[in-house]
């Protein structure tokens, strides 16, 4: 009964190389043979330190960003010191110790510390006990992250200046300008990348960071820090020839420099990096001493590496070597190749930058105003080096060129166009072990097995691969390869079915279930699910999308069950972040009257209305009422519902039009007034937002709403359908041109009652319009190509005939506790402004601790949100 | 932390039922929930109570704990409840998050027949 005892192996640093070796060791079978312990010095379980750019810009919540949990260590059996540095380590006693001064045995060490900002010498730098000058800041963990994130939403700063125009650098200050910093970039050596594109590729990546607002300053040394004694923080920088920057914020992202220190303690080789050799193993230590080192603190061959592409070749090399999978498996280098999205540029470079011999071929292609600069580099009749800025599609197939030392066409420049071939380049001459996604380590074979395992879709792919979930600039290429793979495989692409569902509980598209639910009669939410969810199960997230559906269905006979509806629509209002509500009353065509706006005025004092704000839509929102209050306010206000909160038309809003305006065609305000009166309330797959205005000066922005109506003299008017002017920007596809405000109001209604019945759930007009095409629109709407028009005329107006303001049940709720329950938010909140900060009476901003909240991705992409 | 804010007076545990009672089952209508203060070992808890459209009963935390929603408003079906603020998942049998989520802690939960019609009883956890 002898158990063979299992080897120690402790790993100093989790960060993404340190992560990714226990990743491959998990894969080797390593838990049989080793038992683990991590140390890491940041508290966390270990992250993708790539996307820290994207959480600074605000695009990503720190929660998306982890790769493995703290509480993955312990499934997986691995003892995870989090928040624990090590100091030292005892080469001869082979332990390491760590920060509490306790030691920690091994019989196999692995270093992979990472590297740290470089901070070159600058007067004030540093406060007297050697910490940063507060307002300055390194790029590096997650913790400098959150803090920069903190101060750049505080609103009290207005100025950053990013010292080092890298590619750090630049994603910094992109970063920062996105929560609307006044951002400087200042460079010391002459051109922006300059690691990885030469001078004339970085004027044209300077034209484009130029171009997205973002300062740029090149061949210029900052020397000092300035501070105000005041607020104790920096106030500026100063330059070696005398120019000053004024600055509330100092990103200093001037290089990165390994973290060498416990390989020093340990009296390991130490130059730029650890020294190892090509199996990781540390260098000239004792005999029979095992210490490995891999990810940017290691040096092999001379060359430290700063992009993770390399730590994913050494991770791997490490891991068979350590469990004997490939007990001879060796890391031969990488060559640095990247491909990198940088403050929304593209960026690919491979090899060298730019010619270096008199006889080296330079290919340029250059189109500054696009922010287009493509390169190849050519020597000896092969490929040496290629710059691709701006479009870098083409990089794979280069890179394999690169890689294999391909033949080269006798005409280089086709190395860039693909002349006569499509231009998106070949996958299916990518070799396996081609690099796909490089934030991840993804390869083209990774991609192929993946699909050989069963995948047959994208989605399922990028899941199990990983592969498209870093940067995100190789998704094209991904999806083709997918493509590319599955049909070799003889197989058929497949999205996920369920995308084509109305919703997700009820495996039925749109045009099925409303024929499933015509013919079976179901007229309540839990009838559907009995009769066609499987095994009758109820969903919950389908509820809202039927109940939707189904009163669009049957305006009259519709059996409402509460429970399916989202709370906005049982409540008629919206929820806020704190659990209160908001109040927007109607409004029609955002206009007022000294009656309304005194009601409006009183009411907001006597229930302490959190915020009174006039909304994007031309009407006032009374934000912060307490549930149990709605029905009161709505009593007092003794005006209708404005729908603020529904998957329904919201407002019509109007310019001044002929009354007043001097160049008004048409009374466009008569005519908001009326469509909106009409339509009020009607429910639809996802809000509807109208406009009309009086002339193609378009004051209230009808181009961009779901319908638009433009009056352009002569008494006509042009009825605009499918714009919008939100998440995404699209201008309205022209539908008819009509001639008198009746006929706006009857072409509407069919649109609105076409759009009710074959527009699947949350799918806005933006999306509905060009799906069907506007052309076959016009035919069906207006020249009534397939005799409907009678039978959508009459359907829209029972639904209209059927409206009834929600706010009347004030008098009668429909259930016990239906508003006077309070849901009992509940313990501390976030605190919700009694007026905005910065107005009159505003709370000041130190006792707002509002933080933003991410909501649910998942979520957020079926575009659930209200 | 405001126990009074719960809309029933909660009544001490009798010989016959488990927990305390929070409500008439009438009062929280099919499919939804409702929220009440419920005292604890530790203290007062805040909980949701869900009545199911098969007639089951589940309670959890009423505090969402991702960013403090009020659960009780949330959607259910017979095993999960969708917060309203950003759409989280939880499953109200284990209290795990299907969205990646910290978990809710379940609470003791039965519906009493009495005299005056069934009685949510709750046992905090
Ligand atoms: C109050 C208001 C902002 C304001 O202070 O002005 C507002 C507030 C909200 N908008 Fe909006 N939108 C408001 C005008 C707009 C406009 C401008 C307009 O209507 O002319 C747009 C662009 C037009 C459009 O919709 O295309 C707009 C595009 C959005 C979007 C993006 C929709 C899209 O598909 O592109 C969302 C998110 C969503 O629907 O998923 C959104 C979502 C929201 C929600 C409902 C977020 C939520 O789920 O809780 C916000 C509610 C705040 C609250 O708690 O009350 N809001 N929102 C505006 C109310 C107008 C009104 O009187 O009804
Ligand atoms: C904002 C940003 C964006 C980036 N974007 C890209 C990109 O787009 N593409 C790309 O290829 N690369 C990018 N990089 C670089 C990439 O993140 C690094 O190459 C990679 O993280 C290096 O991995 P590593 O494990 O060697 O070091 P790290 O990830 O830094 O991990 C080292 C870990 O060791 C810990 N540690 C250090 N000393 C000790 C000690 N004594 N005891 C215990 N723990 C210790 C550190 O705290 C750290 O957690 C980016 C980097 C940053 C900061
Ligand atoms: S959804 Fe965004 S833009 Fe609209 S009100 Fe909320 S925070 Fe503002
Ligand atoms: S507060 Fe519940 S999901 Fe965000």
């Amino acid at each position: 009964m002898h158990m063979k005892q299992k080897r120690h192996l402790v790993l100093v640093g989790n960060g993404m190389a340190g992560a990714r070796l226990l990743e491959e060791l998990l894969e080797r079978g390593a838990s049989e043979s080793f038992q683990i312990t991590v140390f890491g010095d940041e508290p966390y379980g270990n992250y993708n330190r790539i996307m820290l750019s994207h959480v600074l810009a605000g695009e990503d919540g720190e929660e998306s960003i982890y790769l493995n949990e703290i509480g993955w260590y312990a499934e997986n059996g691995i003892d995870l010191r989090s928040g624990v540095r090590v100091v030292d380590v005892d080469l001869p006693a082979r332990e390491v110790v760590d920060a509490t001064g306790a030691r920690t045995g091994y019989d196999v060490l692995v270093i992979a510390t990472g590297s740290s900002p470089h901070f070159p010498p600058m007067d004030g730098l540093r406060r007297e006990d050697g910490s940063l000058l507060p307002g300055v800041s390194g790029f590096r963990s997650l913790d400098e992250t959150r803090a920069m994130l903190e101060e750049a939403r505080s609103g009290e700063h207005e100025r950053a200046v990013v010292i080092g125009g890298g590619l750090l650098g630049l994603e910094a200050a992109k970063g920062l300008q996105n929560h609307g910093l006044d951002v400087t970039v200042i460079h010391s050596p002459a051109h922006l990348m300059n690691q990885q594109i030469d001078a004339d590729a970085g004027a044209v990546l300077r034209r484009s960071i130029e171009g997205a607002g973002i300062s740029v300053v090149t061949g210029a040394r900052t020397t000092g820090l300035t501070a105000c004694t005041e607020k104790g923080r920096v106030s500026g920088v100063t330059l070696k020839d005398g120019r000053t920057f004024p600055a509330d914020m100092v990103v200093v992202t001037a290089g990165i420099r390994p973290n060498t220190d416990v390989g020093v303690r340990a009296g390991l080789v130490v130059e730029r990096g650890i020294v190892v050799d090509d199996q990781m193993l540390c260098v000239e230590q004792p005999v029979g001493s095992q210490v490995y080192a891999l990810g940017e603190c290691a040096q092999h061959r001379g060359e430290t590496y700063g992009l993770v592409a390399p730590l994913w070749e050494q991770a791997t090399v490490l891991a068979d070597v350590l469990t004997g999978a490939d007990p001879d498996a060796a890391y031969h280098g990488s060559r640095t190749s990247t491909k990198l999205k940088v403050a929304g540029v593209d960026v690919a470079s491979i090899g060298q930058s730019g010619p270096e011999h008199p006889d080296d071929e330079h290919v340029v292609f250059s189109d500054v105003r696009r922010g287009l600069y493509q390169s190849v580099l050519v020597r000896d009749g092969r490929l040496v080096g290629a710059t691709l800025l701006g479009d870098t599609r083409k990089s794979a197939a280069l890179q394999q060129v690169f890689d294999r030392g391909l033949p080269l066409p006798e005409q280089r420049v086709e190395l860039l166009f693909d002349l006569g071939d499509t231009a998106e380049g070949s996958v299916e001459d990518l070799a396996d072990d081609a690099q796909v996604c490089n934030c991840n380590g993804v390869t083209k074979g990774d991609i192929c097995g993946a699909v050989a395992d069963g995948c047959t879709s994208v989605k399922g792919v990028m899941d199990a691969t990983r592969a498209g979930k870093g940067c995100g600039s190789c998704k094209e290429v991904v999806s083709k390869v997918v493509e590319h793979a599955v049909a070799a495989g003889g197989g058929a692409l497949t999205e996920d079915p369920s995308v084509h569902w109305y919703v997700p509980g009820v495996p039925l598209r749109k045009d099925e279930l409303v024929a499933a639910i015509r013919e079976q009669h179901l007229t309540s939410v839990s009838a559907v699910f009995a009769a066609l969810a499987p095994g009758g199960a109820e969903d919950a997230k389908s509820k809202m999308g039927l109940t939707s559906l189904l009163r669009t269905l049957w305006p009259t006979e519709f059996v409402d069950e509460r429970d399916a509806r989202y709370i906005n629509d049982r409540v008629h209002a919206n929820i806020q972040r704190d659990g209160t509500f908001s109040v927007v009353p109607q409004m029609k065509g955002g206009v007022t009257t000294p009656e309304q706006l005194r009601k409006i005025a009183d009411v907001a004092e006597k229930y302490g209305v959190g915020m009174l704000k006039v909304t994007g839509g031309q009407r006032i929102d009374m934000l912060g009422v307490k549930k149990e209050d709605l029905p009161k306010v709505w009593a007092d206000l003794d005006m209708p519902s404005g729908y603020a909160y529904g998957k329904s038309m919201r407002t019509v809003k109007t310019c001044v039009g002929t009354d007043f305006c001097r160049f008004g065609l048409g009374d466009s305000t008569a005519l908001g007034i009326a469509i909106e009166e009409r339509f009020q309330g009607i429910e639809t797959p996802a809000k509807l937002k109208l406009g009309v205005v009086g002339c193609p000066r378009n004051c209230a922005e009808a181009y961009v709403k779901d319908v638009g109506v433009v009056a352009i003299g002569g008494g006509k008017w042009e009825v605009y359908v499918g714009g919008a002017a939100g998440a995404s920007v699209r201008k309205g596809d022209l539908l008819a041109t009509v001639d008198s405000p009746e006929a706006v109001i009857q072409l509407t209604g069919r649109f609105i009652q076409f759009y009710r019945t074959w527009g699947n759930w949350l799918e806005r007009t933006y999306d509905f319009v060009p799906r069907l095409s506007v052309e076959r629109l016009r035919l069906v709407l207006v020249e009534d190509s397939d005799g409907m028009c009678e039978q959508v005329d009459a359907e829209i107006d029972a639904a209209c005939a059927a409206y009834r303001d929600p706010w009347k049940e004030r008098d009668a709720p429909d259930a016990p506790g239906r508003f006077s329950a309070p849901a009992l938010p509940l313990l501390p909140l976030p605190v919700v402004p009694s007026r905005p900060m910065g107005a009159p009476g505003g709370t000041p901003r130190e006792q707002l601790p509002v933080e933003i909240v991410m909501p649910n991705e998942e979520a957020l992409m079926a575009g659930a949100q209200q | 932390m405001t126990a009074t804010t719960a809309t029933t007076a909660p009544t001490a545990p009798t010989a016959a039922a488990p927990g305390v009672r929070v409500a008439a089952l009438a009062e929280v209508p099919p499919g939804e929930g409702r929220a009440y203060v419920v005292d604890s070992t530790t203290g007062p808890a805040q909980v949701a109570v869900f009545h199911h459209r098969d007639g089951r009963v589940s309670a959890v935390d009423a505090v969402c704990p991702h960013s403090g929603g009020p659960l009780a408003d949330g959607q259910i079906d017979s095993c999960v409840v969708v917060c309203p603020l950003h759409l989280n998942t939880w499953d109200l049998r284990t209290g795990e998050s299907t969205s990646g989520q910290a978990p809710v802690r379940v609470h003791g939960v039965a519906v009493i027949d009495t005299p005056d019609g069934p009685q949510v009883h709750v046992t905090p956890a």
